[in-house]
């Protein structure tokens, strides 16, 4: 890889240890990966937030970069493994949260915003079309390469990292027009009627085009809540994080409809639901935000569960970040939800909270939620927002 | 002697004995962090300890976790003294960088037999 005097510079130390390490680690998967250069980078995404999964070594690591490690453009953070403030509510020990804070002050003294949210494009980080971005965390680099056009590969946590330091990413992989070509067709012929469905056929084409990038036809419309739940569920379940839908996403017009064809009838959305859903009736926790829920996802929780109250020995998290949950403070949205019994986990998720052991059957509109829980060995059932609040209500899931 | 020749991942210079798998390696989840002992079921090399070895794997799978699992091996003293790859990946091209092991990969792997004596001395291996 050809780097600038500047490079070299940050390459022998002269910025110091953080950027040191973070230019080691760009050349070398840059080396790996065949990149000829750097290229600068509008923004960062980190993951690799909560200590359920740093460890005390992943501790020790960040805490050696933030000695003089400042990020040098807009980098904002995935989700933690408690929500910062009201952990206590949500059943998190003080061990737990005293080396979780260790980790977001190690963040804190590096400059980055603790947005502790997977969704960033929905609280400020929002990269524009073609714009070059290094982000961790797969359904946002999903969302952020096929929704809003931007481009990046899937960073892992350190490399995001060595991205922020420096301010550039190696140039490879979805970076490069030739990478982004679709390399297969899917034709959608099934009816999408609940945001499940989009879990569902995230699942469905995910297995079908493993490793691969799609060209969706064949769907009239979706929503930007649509869209996210699908773009998670297709990375989690085999696809690369890149795709496109006919008149729908951006760029999908400059590209050719690929030979290689699959549909998707559906029969492949019932086999989605019967691959996910474990048979199970009771429901102890009742999860939605997977990706994060956006402000009218919470109005629509809200609104269902108006008036009701939350089953005796089941739980209702809502999961999003802290900048909405604002929102829907003032809009009386939590008011309502908490009201009804339910809680809300900001800064965390299903995914990475420390859960193993403390549920025994989620329910959730989220494809990945379930793929992640399985890890924490809960049964898992997914269907629509009403059929997930209907679940926390009666603590059963009624088919 | 035989004199082997890769591509630099993490320069550096260690000795050891070589231990040898055909199958990738998870760190995190794979391997204990606290002994160096191989966890994955059904993995050829499971209930070994890779701790001072030269661990010749083709190349890394799993959760980019695994980058930091290295690193806490490093902390604990139950790292890999280096390690070979066939053609590495991300996870623990990354992990041996943080972690400052010496790491080569682009090596015909069938040279190396296990329980071996192997030096890596930055993009050279040789088999003493």
């Amino acid at each position: 890889m050809e780097l600038t005097k500047q490079e070299k510079a940050m390459l022998d130390g002269k910025e110091g240890y953080a950027v040191k390490k973070s230019m080691e680690i760009l050349v070398a998967l840059g080396d790996i990966f065949g990149a000829e250069k750097l290229i600068d980078v509008g923004s960062v995404q980190v993951a690799g937030v909560s200590y359920h999964n740093l460890g005390d070594a992943g501790l020790d690591f960040l805490n050696s970069l933030a000695e003089d490690g400042r990020v040098k453009v807009l980098t904002t953070l995935n989700p933690a493994g408690m929500d910062l403030e009201n952990w206590q509510q949500l059943g998190i020990s003080p061990e737990f949260a005293e080396k979780q804070n260790l980790v977001i002050d190690a963040f804190t003294r590096m400059g980055i915003l603790v947005s502790c949210t997977c969704t960033p494009y929905l609280i400020g980080n929002v990269p524009l079309y073609g714009e070059h971005i290094a982000w961790s965390e797969s359904s946002a680099v999903t969302f952020a390469n096929s929704v809003l056009g931007a481009r990046t590969n899937r960073e892992g946590g350190p490399s995001a990292l060595a991205a922020a330091f420096v301010g550039k990413t190696p140039c490879y992989g979805l970076h490069l027009d030739e990478n982004r070509v679709p390399d297969i067709n899917v034709q959608v012929n099934a009816e999408l009627s609940r945001l499940s469905d989009w879990g569902a056929l995230g699942y469905a084409i995910g297995k079908k085009a493993e490793n691969k990038i799609p060209y969706i036809s064949g769907i009239k419309k979706a929503t930007l809540d649509e869209l996210k739940s699908f773009g998670a569920s297709l990375v989690t379940y085999g696809a690369k994080p890149l795709f496109y839908i006919k008149d729908i996403t951006p760029g999908a017009e400059l590209q050719q409809q690929p030979k290689e064809t699959v549909t998707i009838e559906k029969t492949d959305l019932d086999d989605a639901y019967n691959k996910i859903n474990d048979q199970v009736d009771e429901i102890d926790f009742v999860c939605v935000g997977c990706p994060h829920c956006s402000i009218k996802e919470v109005a629509e929780i809200a609104d269902l569960i108006r008036g009701k109250k939350v089953a005796t020995g089941t739980e209702l998290w809502v999961a999003t970040s802290r900048t909405t949950k604002q929102l829907a403070d003032k809009h009386g949205y939590t008011a309502i939800i908490e009201a009804a019994g339910g809680k809300f986990a900001c800064d965390t998720c299903m995914a990475v909270a420390p859960l193993k052991g403390r549920f025994k059957a989620l329910a959730t509109t989220s494809a990945k939620g379930c793929f992640y829980s399985r890890q924490n060995l809960m049964k898992t059932k997914m269907g629509s927002m009403k059929e997930c609040v209907d679940a926390a209500v009666t603590g059963k899931w009624n088919n | 002697m035989e004199q082997l020749k890769g591509r630099i991942i993490y320069r550096g210079k260690a000795e050891g004995e070589a231990l040898v798998t055909s199958m990738p390696i998870s760190f995190y989840g794979g391997v204990d962090p606290n002994t160096g002992v191989i966890l994955e079921k059904g993995h050829e090399l499971e209930g070994q300890s890779v701790k001072d070895k030269i661990l010749v794997f083709p190349q890394g799978k799993g959760s980019t976790v695994g980058s930091y699992t290295l690193y806490r091996m490093k902390k604990n003293n139950t790292a890999p003294a280096a390690m070979i790859n066939k053609e590495t990946e991300t996870i623990v091209a990354v992990g041996a960088i943080i972690s400052e092991i010496p790491f080569v990969d682009k090596i015909d792997l069938s040279k190396i037999k296990k329980g071996e004596t192997v030096k890596v001395e930055n993009e050279n291996v040789t088999i003493l």
